[in-house]
């Protein structure tokens, strides 16, 4: 990849990725990577978010999964539009 | 089959029980908490010795008490050690703890300090000390296969960086060694919470992997939910985890699996501090998540080398185990590189893949066992920190 991507995805089945970037600001059109294949996409980040936080990749509507590996990490528990910030104040586990 | 990791060797100490160790320490080990004392001083009275001060030793009993014996005797058996003086207050538990050393065949020498004080206590015990120390250090490496090597992992102050470069690269390298006849270690029974499913079914048959799953039930139940006054988001994930950007504990597990790598197998479930006897292969043991606790288990099990992955950059060591840091996070590199031994962050530049990856570490394993200090040896993390089980009678 001759471009530094500024956000990983592990699977096409995701709904959120990695900014693996620092200082990522909003507004900024991130070169995407899902680690799987190295297929690349754009996205426009919503929001200032630090390096290892989530990002959206379409909009979510609480009460939906969260997915990162193919896999069930969360419910969400407030929207957060696409290209919006994912964490703990609108993300929660299943298991506590 | 051969392959390209067939042929390494390391010039590593082989002990009389035929277990290759890659350090070659004198141990002075405390029985119990009140011994501490006499053990460091010893340690400062004949140099190129090894203190191991710790909290407990005292009215332990059942279980609780059990694993207490099996911490002390597996640290002094681990093949990093060459010869252990042990020191006790009372004679009994002392000489219990110096015989099970003893089984391995290393000298062994141990003191109690009731009816002799600590000043002749560490007289007596001085003397042998030094004894052992010209003896070890007449020891010399000789050349061992790679594959004698006993590799544990256990990933701390993890982030969204460690399931993405630093545990696939663990995870590689088992890949790789695990074929080749090292033995593995993994463990962290809460943090494979919301990855349950997936670790059950990375069990060698489906007798193992129910084993597995009746485990870490009980730590659900018996330790999480026994004791739980609020959801734990506050504990797992860790603040440092959360500040990371890691959200759950399902995210954190998914994650904190990837150091098993796409086709490695465990083989058995390890108590806390039990030494694996079902042959070469990968092993789970049950253990804290807390990188301390487990790497001290770990090594009282017979791991040589403990492969940590790091986001944030949990700065851990262990007295007798070199313990190689690896991190992915590019801002971990550049704030505090004094305590990182492979940098992997290329794989979130995508300059490097998960299979390079796996080549450095090997490397670093290799160099590791040849005798580089870690970053850790250097900045002189030693932490030691037993797990107890109940209150104590």
């Amino acid at each position: 990849m001759s471009e530094i991507p500024h956000l990983l995805v592990h699977e096409h089945a995701d709904n959120v990725g990695v900014v693996v970037v620092e200082g990522l600001t909003a507004g900024t059109d991130m070169l995407c990577c899902v680690t799987h294949d190295n297929s690349t996409f754009h996205l426009t980040s919503g929001a200032d978010v630090p390096i290892g936080h989530k990002i959206a990749l379409k909009d979510l509507k609480e009460g939906d999964t969260a997915t990162k590996y193919g896999e069930d990490i969360g419910k969400i528990v407030a929207d957060i539009p696409k290209g919006g910030h994912v964490h703990t104040h609108n993300c929660k586990t299943k298991r506590w | 089959m051969s392959s390209k990791y067939s042929n390494i060797t390391v010039k590593a100490y082989r002990r009389e029980n035929g277990r290759v160790g890659v350090r070659n320490h004198v141990v002075i080990l405390p029985v119990d908490d009140i011994s501490n004392a006499a053990c460091e001083a010893v340690a400062n009275n004949v140099k190129g010795t090894l203190a191991i001060p710790h909290a407990y030793g005292r009215l332990q009993f059942g279980e609780d008490l059990e694993l207490h014996f099996r911490t002390m005797i597996g640290t002094g058996a681990n093949p990093n050690v060459a010869a252990v003086v042990v020191i006790g207050i009372e004679p009994g538990w002392t000489k219990r703890i110096a015989d099970g050393i003893r089984r391995t065949g290393k000298p062994v020498a141990e003191f109690s300090i009731e009816q002799n004080g600590d000043f002749e206590t560490i007289r007596a015990a001085s003397w042998k000390a030094k004894e052992f120390v010209h003896w070890s250090t007449e020891l010399q490496r000789e050349e061992c296969a790679l594959s004698d090597l006993w590799i544990s992992t256990k990933c701390g102050e993890s982030d969204t960086t460690t399931g993405l470069g630093s545990c696939p690269t663990v995870g590689n390298m088992y890949d790789k060694l695990l074929p080749e006849g090292i033995t593995g270690f993994f463990g962290e029974t809460s943090e494979i919470t919301g990855a349950e499913h997936i670790c059950q079914k990375r069990a060698v048959n489906e007798e193992v992997g129910e084993r597995w799953y009746k485990m870490w039930k009980a730590y659900q139940d018996d330790v999480i939910f026994a004791h739980q006054t609020d959801d734990l988001s506050d504990s797992q994930p860790t603040k440092g985890n959360i500040e990371g950007g890691l959200t759950t504990i399902e995210e954190k597990a998914l994650g904190n699996l990837e150091k098993i790598g796409r086709t490695s197998r465990y083989v058995d479930i390890l108590e806390p501090a039990e030494a694996p006897d079902a042959g070469k292969g990968l092993y789970f043991m049950d253990s804290s998540s807390a990188a301390a606790e487990c790497v001290t288990l770990m090594a009282a099990g017979g791991a040589v080398i403990h492969t940590f992955p790091t986001g944030q950059g949990n700065v851990v060591g262990n007295p007798i185990v070199p313990v190689i840091k690896i991190t992915a996070n590019p801002r971990t590199v550049r704030t505090m590189s004094e305590h990182v031994d492979v940098d992997v962050s290329g794989i979130l530049r995508r300059e490097m893949t998960i299979d390079e990856a796996g080549d450095e570490l090997i490397e670093m394993i290799r160099r590791t066992a040849n005798g580089r200090n870690t970053a850790a040896e250097a900045l002189g993390h030693r932490e030691f920190s037993m797990t107890k089980l109940y209150r104590s009678a």
